[in-house]
């Protein structure tokens, strides 16, 4: 039995190493985590193993025989046995704790020269604010990271609990209302990937996801620069030039409007809202039932959503209210109604 | 009777009036507030519906009458005569009604939890088509949500947790020989609390805005923001618990108090010493769920800002509270399947129990530190970082106590004499099944990796390896090695063995492969995911639709043997413990003759060994009939 076992072992603990259990891996560090899981199988492996084949060999050998009526042998336990079995899980325990630690205390360490970049999650997106060239800030909704550079991110949220995490860096962290959490990563891997919520935060859960590049430094720093300078013309000229439109647009795409609602011009297609691709007519319809103008219908249907809610639909939608404000609003419910009102007049 | 005796008589006919009297209060407290305190609208849904939640199913179980003999001993009104007539069952009229009978109880109990079970399974079914393949196909988003969430709600409050209750109803006073509870009519009402609180998780989908969604955990401020539904599960919570409560004070007094003559502590089978501290966790442990859910309530109806950070509230507290609760809930719902496996194995491999003393003290172990291990869950939440290492080194720690049984169990079947009946499989099943849940509970504990997996299927996977791989293997197990005491007759040995060995490959079949995908980046409590993940969601799909289906072999085989088995003997199994020494099904106070204990519960091969005796003669020996 002792033979069977090991050769098991052997074969089991050569098949659990043989899997590639871990996404791509992206970031300085992610190899000692993915070892320490590695060990973690090297040394559950063979006492499943261990148990299977007690639990099987017994089963095997000891079956009663067809109209054996005997009773087993009456063993009551051994001292010796149950001290072994006391001493040595304690000891594996223990140890692998140690071990864990020192690897968390590793992946957790201040780097040199971090850079801190701010995070903030909104149902259902996330927001991404870098130090800028000359003291400005510059924001993005495309988490953009220079290779190898160390990053201290600080974590907020503007409403529930979300949880930023990049499978490729391994490390995840909760969004806490109230408070700033954070998390060390050192990107060290070219490409793209994603940033995934992992705390349940609502309807749109699902689809948080914001983009993740990681690039050269040179690269890095010309986009650093060019987002500062559009920072700069926009922030000077108050809405985007072109009418409210555009930039409602940008204001659509970067509230994850687009996780629960489809509208074709913005490609979104989530359908736990209605759609908004006709919301002129709707919002008209509506409006004139509650005395007001399509305009104000839909300022109200985004500040104060259950106020009324679209017959079929569950009052679930959250309030944007002091979180999309002012000429941002107003940008935002103009392009809502002239992509819908485009369709709808000449269709 | 007349109408009107009818009406005031205890039974059905009082709770279908009493009901519109428990929503009408709602409406007379509410409406009248609202006006004084000028808020509009006066009528108000969602506050009337808050309090007839809670107003409804008091009214009910009053109607019912779970509580007449209290009321009329409280008022100095004369109580009604014990007759017994609300003891035993005669026709299975005795069943819907309130019954101080512990085996009618456990009945009920059982009966009901498979229920809510198999709404839940369905539920389960649902959630596995829409996620067969990437993007939505049956169910948007919030329907989804509120799937998972009354799902596992249901799973966790409404069928592991009561049905352990129930089968520790039925099995334990027989085994302690002890006629019933100590407290037969707070057992009555812990009974009837439950199914109020299941239905009120079901109603919840028809909510206004659908069934509370927001999974079983229930953070907040999620939940504190989301509609209707969620009033359903804080409220579902407290009737759930308060029936955990009563039913585990009664077995610990049960046990405190009455036991036969000779039954030391020691002399105790091991489910007892199972359902000892089970009731100790959730007697400790349950009051912290029922004010995290309390808070939340708050919260949504009455606008406090316990976790409104804005206002100085403190989100991080509630997860601290509920688990505080929920972690040592995962050995209330799985230490009573620990006793249950104890009896299972030695039973059918003829063999005492390796180290009983040490099984009891493992017991006692866990319950201790499983209070000192909560905030395992919380290694990502942003709490203070330093409480981290302490947690991961009591959590791994209780891998020792584990170990213990698993090693004992093991050397159990060593040398014996093996009986693969049905109850035994699952045992065997049980144990490496819940060998694999421990393990990657173990490496959940190691925090680097937890901070990659936690919140992903990987956790899926692992619930699922100890609670249904573990929990509800052994659930099974005690079904069917009790089914012939419960019911007087056998069940069907070969529908039973398939019914495991369907269960067990297309177990490992769903849910083996939810570790892969949750390692490789898959969130948990989702409805759409990543191209990528696409072909095993396929397969774990299609795998938990033949493995939903092996319930139904299950589900057949108990309704035929129920209505036409063969009729069991006392003692089938020639088990040594005192409910075997009576009749199957037992007389209607259990023991006709007190019996008295003359030494420990699982002597097989000891010469003459007898655990219980009456009268001083041994027990009822008769020839066993089944067969293996
Ligand atoms: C055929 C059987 C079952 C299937 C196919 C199944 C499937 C699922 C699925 C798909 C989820 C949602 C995962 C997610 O997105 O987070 C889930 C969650 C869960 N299930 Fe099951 N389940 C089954 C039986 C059970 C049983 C018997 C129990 C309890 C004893 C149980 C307890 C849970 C729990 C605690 C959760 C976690 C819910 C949460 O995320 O809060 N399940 N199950
Ligand atoms: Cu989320
Ligand atoms: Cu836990």
């Amino acid at each position: 039995m002792l033979a069977i076992g090991a050769v098991a072992s052997v074969v089991g603990v050569a098949i659990a190493l043989s899997i590639d259990w871990f996404p791509t891996r992206a970031a300085a560090k992610v190899n000692e985590i993915d070892t320490l899981y590695r060990v973690l199988l090297s040394v559950s492996v063979p006492i499943f193993v261990l148990v299977m084949t007690v639990a099987i060999y017994s089963v095997v050998k000891f079956r009663a025989r067809p109209g054996d009526m005997s009773d087993g042998a009456p063993i009551h336990g051994s001292t010796r046995l149950e001290v072994i079995w006391v001493t040595i899980p304690f000891l594996l325990v223990t140890g692998l704790a140690i071990y864990g630690w020192v690897v968390l205390n590793d992946v957790e360490a201040k780097q040199q020269g971090e850079t801190v970049v701010k995070v903030r999650g909104q149902q259902f997106t996330w927001h991404f604010q870098y130090p800028g060239p000359n003291g400005k800030t510059v924001d993005s909704d495309v988490l953009y990271l220079a290779r190898d550079q160390p990053y201290k991110f600080e974590i907020t949220t503007s409403d529930v609990i979300h949880s930023f995490w990049v499978p490729e860096f391994r490390l995840k962290q909760d969004a806490v209302p109230g408070q700033t959490t954070h998390v060390r990563i050192t990107p060290d891997r070219v490409g793209t990937y994603a940033v995934v919520c992992a705390e349940l935060c609502g309807l749109g859960h699902a689809t948080m996801r914001n983009t993740v590049r990681v690039v050269e430094p040179n690269q890095f720093k010309a986009w650093l620069e060019q987002q500062a300078r559009g920072a700069a013309a926009t922030a000077g000229g108050g809405a985007a030039p072109g009418g409210g439109a555009a930039a409602g647009k940008q204001v659509f795409t970067s509230n994850g409007c687009g996780a629960c609602h489809t509208l074709a011009d913005a490609g979104t297609s989530g359908t736990t809202g209605p759609k908004l691709d006709d919301i002129a007519a709707a919002a008209a319809k509506f409006g004139k039932q509650r005395g007001l103008t399509a305009a104000k219908y839909v300022k109200q249907s985004i500040e104060d959503p259950t106020a009324f809610v679209v017959p079929g639909y569950p009052p679930v939608m959250p309030s944007f209210k002091g979180r999309v404000q002012g000429a941002e609003l107003d940008a935002l419910v103009e392009y809502l109604l002239s992509v819908s009102g485009g369709k709808g007049g000449s269709g | 009777m007349t109408v009107a005796a009818r009406l005031r008589a205890p039974g059905w006919y009082r709770a279908m009036l009493s009901v519109p009297l428990g929503i009408g209060f709602a409406f007379a407290l509410v409406v009248p507030l609202r006006a004084l305190s000028h808020y509009k609208p006066v009528v108000d849904g969602d506050a009337i519906t808050t309090v007839a939640l809670i107003s409804t199913p008091l009214a009910f179980l009053i109607g019912i009458g779970c509580f007449d003999y209290w009321f009329r001993w409280a008022s100095g009104a004369p109580t009604v005569p014990e007759d017994h007539s609300g003891h035993g069952a005669r026709s299975w009229r005795d069943y819907f009604r309130v019954n101080t009978d512990h085996k009618v109880i456990g009945i009920q109990y059982i009966v009901t939890t498979f229920v809510f079970f198999i709404a839940g399974g369905i539920m389960a079914m649902l959630m596995r088509a829409e996620l067969a393949a990437p993007g939505e196909q049956f169910v948007d988003s919030n329907t989804f949500n509120g799937l998972f969430s009354v799902h596992a709600s249901l799973m966790i409050f409404l069928f592991i947790i009561p049905v352990f209750a129930g089968i520790a109803n039925y099995v334990l006073p027989l085994m302690i020989g002890a006629p019933d509870m100590a407290f037969p009519r707070l057992n009555a009402l812990s009974f009837w609390m439950l199914p109020m609180a299941g239905i009120l998780m079901l109603a919840s989908f028809f909510a206004p805005g659908g069934a509370f969604n927001t999974g079983w955990t229930s953070y907040a401020p999620l939940s504190v923001d989301m509609p209707l539904g969620q009033t359903f599960f804080n409220v579902a919570v407290q009737f759930a618990g308060a029936s955990s409560v009563a039913t585990a004070l009664n077995f610990l007094v049960t046990i405190v108090t009455m036991r036969a003559p000779g039954m030391t502590f020691w002399r105790m089978p091991l489910l007892v010493w199972a359902n000892f501290t089970t009731s100790l966790l959730v007697v400790i442990a349950t009051p912290f769920i029922a004010g995290s859910q309390f808070m939340v309530l708050l919260d949504r109806a009455l606008h406090t800002d316990f976790f409104n950070a804005a206002n100085g509230g403190d989100v991080i507290m509630y997860q601290h509270v509920f688990w505080f609760y929920s972690h040592p809930a995962v050995y209330i719902m799985m230490l009573p399947g620990f006793g249950i496996i104890s009896e299972v194995i030695s039973t059918n491999a003829r063999k005492p129990i390796f180290g009983y003393r040490m099984m009891a003290f493992s017991l006692m172990a866990i319950v201790i530190l499983g209070f000192t291990v909560w905030a395992h869950h919380m290694f990502v939440s942003g709490m203070f970082p330093w409480l981290r290492v302490p947690m991961m080194i009591t959590t791994m720690l209780i891998a020792v106590p584990t170990g213990i049984k698993i090693f004992s169990w093991l050397a159990t079947l060593w040398r014996g004499v093996i009986h693969l009946r049905t109850p035994m499989l699952f045992a065997l099943g049980f144990i490496t099944m819940f060998t694999l849940g421990g393990i990657s509970g173990v490496m959940l504990a190691v925090i680097p990796v937890d901070i990659h997996v936690s919140d992903t299927y990987f956790v899926v996977a692992h619930i699922h390896y100890v609670l249904f791989g573990g929990s509800v293997f052994t659930i099974f197990a005690g079904i069917y090695h009790w089914f012939p005491k419960m019911t007087g007759r056998m069940y069907d040995e070969t529908l039973g063995k398939v019914h495991f060995w369907l269960s067990f490959v297309f177990f490992n079949l769903t849910f083996g492969p939810m570790h892969l995908v949750g390692i490789d980046g898959m969130p948990r409590r989702v409805a759409d995911y990543a191209q990528h993940f696409a072909f095993w969601n396929a397969f774990i799909s299609v795998s938990s639709f033949f493995f939903g289906m092996s319930l139904l072999v299950f589900l057949y085989n108990i309704v035929t043997s129920w209505r036409h088995g063969p009729k069991a003997v006392a003692n089938p199994w020639r088990a040594h413990t005192l409910e075997w020494q009576v009749s199957s099904p037992p007389p209607i106070f259990n023991f006709d003759e007190v019996p008295t204990v003359v030494g420990g519960p699982y002597e097989y091969g000891v010469p003459g060994a007898v655990h219980g005796v009456f009268k001083e003669k041994p027990a009822v020996k008769e020839p066993a009939v089944a067969a293996d």
